[in-house]
């Protein structure tokens, strides 16, 4: 009886204690409410509203019947096109993630090398890609008639005979795709990048200085990269979304579906199940692996990467 | 103290201390990449300027042999036969785009100091939060977030097009990735000084974070100028700049040409934008003030 009383008054105590400490921030809170107030409303609920669709059966007509774990069951036993999915979204974050996120970092730091006027002009010239967003220039790029510019180009040069067709051949689809995905790829992680570069203390240069560092490599390794943590997790987790949810890319470049579904990724294969064939229900089960998978990655690279920075 | 004065000398003159070598070969290799990187944009505008004619020329040229802006004619006269002036996209279009960016700004700037630098009930939570939105991605999520807004009253409204956007996870992590490398003795002398956390936040931490907010605002302008109306809004007085020129390039007589106009007059605000703040960023020297 007396424990259970102490436990009552212990727990009331608590909760005293947090609402004192809630009360003595109500300025955090004040200054979090205007963005939380849109965030709840506009992402939060949304995202809680979908949960729950992976387990039911929603074509987005009829209010959605719950099936239990059926969906899943269907993906990852029948569903061979998943699992070719699942292959094609591995082989491409694999590729395009970290050749573009080691490319972000290295352009950012040369650029920052170089004197002011041209930094301007080099972060304008490979961040453009990402304001333009244009694909019908990579379809002439690379037609498949002899108009287009790449056979053309092979053509002129005699490396090949007769026009290749880039982007219907199954052998060519994936790598097209991944080509364009790189072109864009240097988004908001290497602008991040970009302005973290300029957030490092002039100070830290000239201490470093004088503690004998001369060449760029050694301020890369000592000063730059251990002051550059946040950003690099930003940029990380930028390009974790980025490869593994790419799919715009590939239907507005090869068609949708792709060729054999060369080019299929998880994302497209939702995409296609949710707006072709209204079944919501499953393309959101689909999108749940997605987002699992990418969470594990993202706490793998933020354990990584903090372990390196301290 | 001379020693000193030379080591802050040659410390200060860094760039020049280098060998110029270096610079040049850093030059030369991010010139090359940097040409095939804008080589798409470049044919872009060039395709743009080509008469309908050029279009199939073969071996297709990478100039334009008799360049013409009929193209850009052609998307003017499709956008002006509407029943509505362009003009009045164009004002939909800033007036969007302008209060997403400020808004966006503002809200995130604040909500960021304060998830970076002080630790209250929750805020580790809502640091996990942001990422979880960030990385959760569904087809599902537009769905919900319309039969939100319809019950909000938002749908065919114009507020539609500006609410959804205010709240950007992206932003706020950001921004607080970049406010917690600020000192926190920077924070606490504020605060001896008898400074509320609105005006930390403002005039003490902010005037520091231009390199991230000058990305934020390119970031916020860039989303925001893309907005289409989509399923939103149906009255053809709020429709926005991208959904009538998407309009107009799938409708144009000569696809392509048309096509690349639209896109190549899309353009050009998100690129002024750009080097407007990317020139304050790098004109910030980054200095705190405070040495940890």
């Amino acid at each position: 009886m007396a424990q259970k009383a102490s436990a009552a008054e212990d727990r009331k105590k608590k909760s005293g204690e947090l609402w004192k400490e809630i009360k003595k921030n109500r300025a955090c809170y004040a200054m979090l409410a205007p963005f939380m107030l849109f965030f709840i409303v506009f992402t939060v609920i949304p995202v809680l509203m979908s949960l729950p669709m992976g387990f039911t059966d929603f074509n987005m007509v009829q209010r959605p019947k719950f099936v239990g774990l059926s969906n899943y069951a269907t993906l990852f036993l029948s569903d061979k096109i998943f699992l070719r999915s699942i292959r094609v979204t591995l082989v491409f974050a694999l590729l395009t993630g970290p050749v573009s996120y080691v490319l972000c970092f290295l352009l950012a730091w040369l650029i920052n090398e170089l004197p002011a006027k041209l930094k301007t002009v080099f972060t304008l010239v490979f961040y453009a890609p990402s304001l333009a967003n244009v694909y019908t220039v990579w379809q002439l790029i690379f037609s498949g008639d002899m108009n287009g510019y790449l056979n053309s180009f092979l053509i002129n040069l005699g490396i090949i005979n007769s026009p290749v067709q880039w982007l219907t051949d199954g052998r060519y689809v994936l790598g097209a795709t991944i080509v364009v995905q790189l072109w864009i790829s240097l988004g908001a992680g290497f602008l991040a990048l970009r302005a973290g570069f300029q957030n490092i203390d002039r100070s830290m240069y000239e201490a470093g200085a004088i503690e004998g560092i001369r060449t760029r490599w050694q301020e890369l390794i000592y000063i730059v990269i251990p002051s550059m943590g946040p950003q690099l997790m930003f940029a990380a987790v930028m390009q974790i979304v980025g490869s593994f949810t790419a799919g715009t890319v590939a239907q507005n470049l090869v068609g949708f579906p792709s060729t054999d579904y060369k080019a299929h990724t998880i994302m497209t294969h939702a995409y296609d199940y949710g707006w072709v064939r209204y079944e919501m229900g499953y393309s959101a089960a689909i999108c749940m692996v997605l987002f699992v998978v990418m969470y594990l990655l993202n706490r793998l690279i933020s354990r990584v990467l903090s372990k390196y920075m301290d | 103290m001379a020693t000193v004065d030379t080591v802050r000398l040659k410390a200060s003159n860094r760039q020049a201390g280098r060998k110029i070598g270096g610079t040049a070969a850093i030059f030369i290799f991010l010139f090359i990449l940097g040409a095939f990187m804008v080589l798409p944009i470049y044919l872009t505008v060039i395709m743009s300027i080509k008469p309908v004619e050029e279009l199939f020329v073969f071996p297709p040229k990478l100039y334009a042999i008799r360049p013409t802006l009929d193209n850009f004619r052609d998307m003017f006269r499709a956008l002006s036969s509407n029943r509505v002036p362009f003009s009045r996209y164009v004002f939909n279009s800033v007036w969007v785009t302008v209060s997403v960016t400020a808004l966006q700004c503002i809200f995130s700037s604040m909500a960021a100091f304060v998830l970076a630098k002080c630790r209250f009930p929750g805020s580790k939570l809502i640091n996990s939060i942001i990422v979880i939105a960030l990385l959760y991605q569904s087809n599902v999520i537009y769905i919900m977030q319309y039969i939100v807004m319809a019950r909000l009253g938002l749908i065919d409204n114009p507020l539609a097009l500006i609410l959804p956007s205010v709240a950007s996870p992206m932003g706020l992590f950001l921004m607080r990735q970049s406010i917690s490398q600020v000192p926190d003795a920077m924070i606490e002398a504020a605060k001896v000084d008898g400074a509320g956390l609105f005006r930390i936040c403002w005039q003490v931490v902010m005037p520091n974070q231009k390199p991230a907010l000058m990305t934020l605002i390119i970031f916020a302008f860039q989303a925001a100028w893309n907005i289409q109306t989509g399923t939103l809004v149906f009255r053809e007085q709020y429709k926005t700049l991208p959904t009538v020129v998407t309009q107009a390039a799938a409708s144009g007589l000569a696809r392509a040409g048309v096509a690349m106009a639209a896109a190549v007059f899309m353009l050009v605000p998100p690129i002024v934008i750009f080097m407007l703040a990317q020139r304050q960023v790098i004109e910030t020297m980054a200095h705190s003030g405070i040495k940890e």
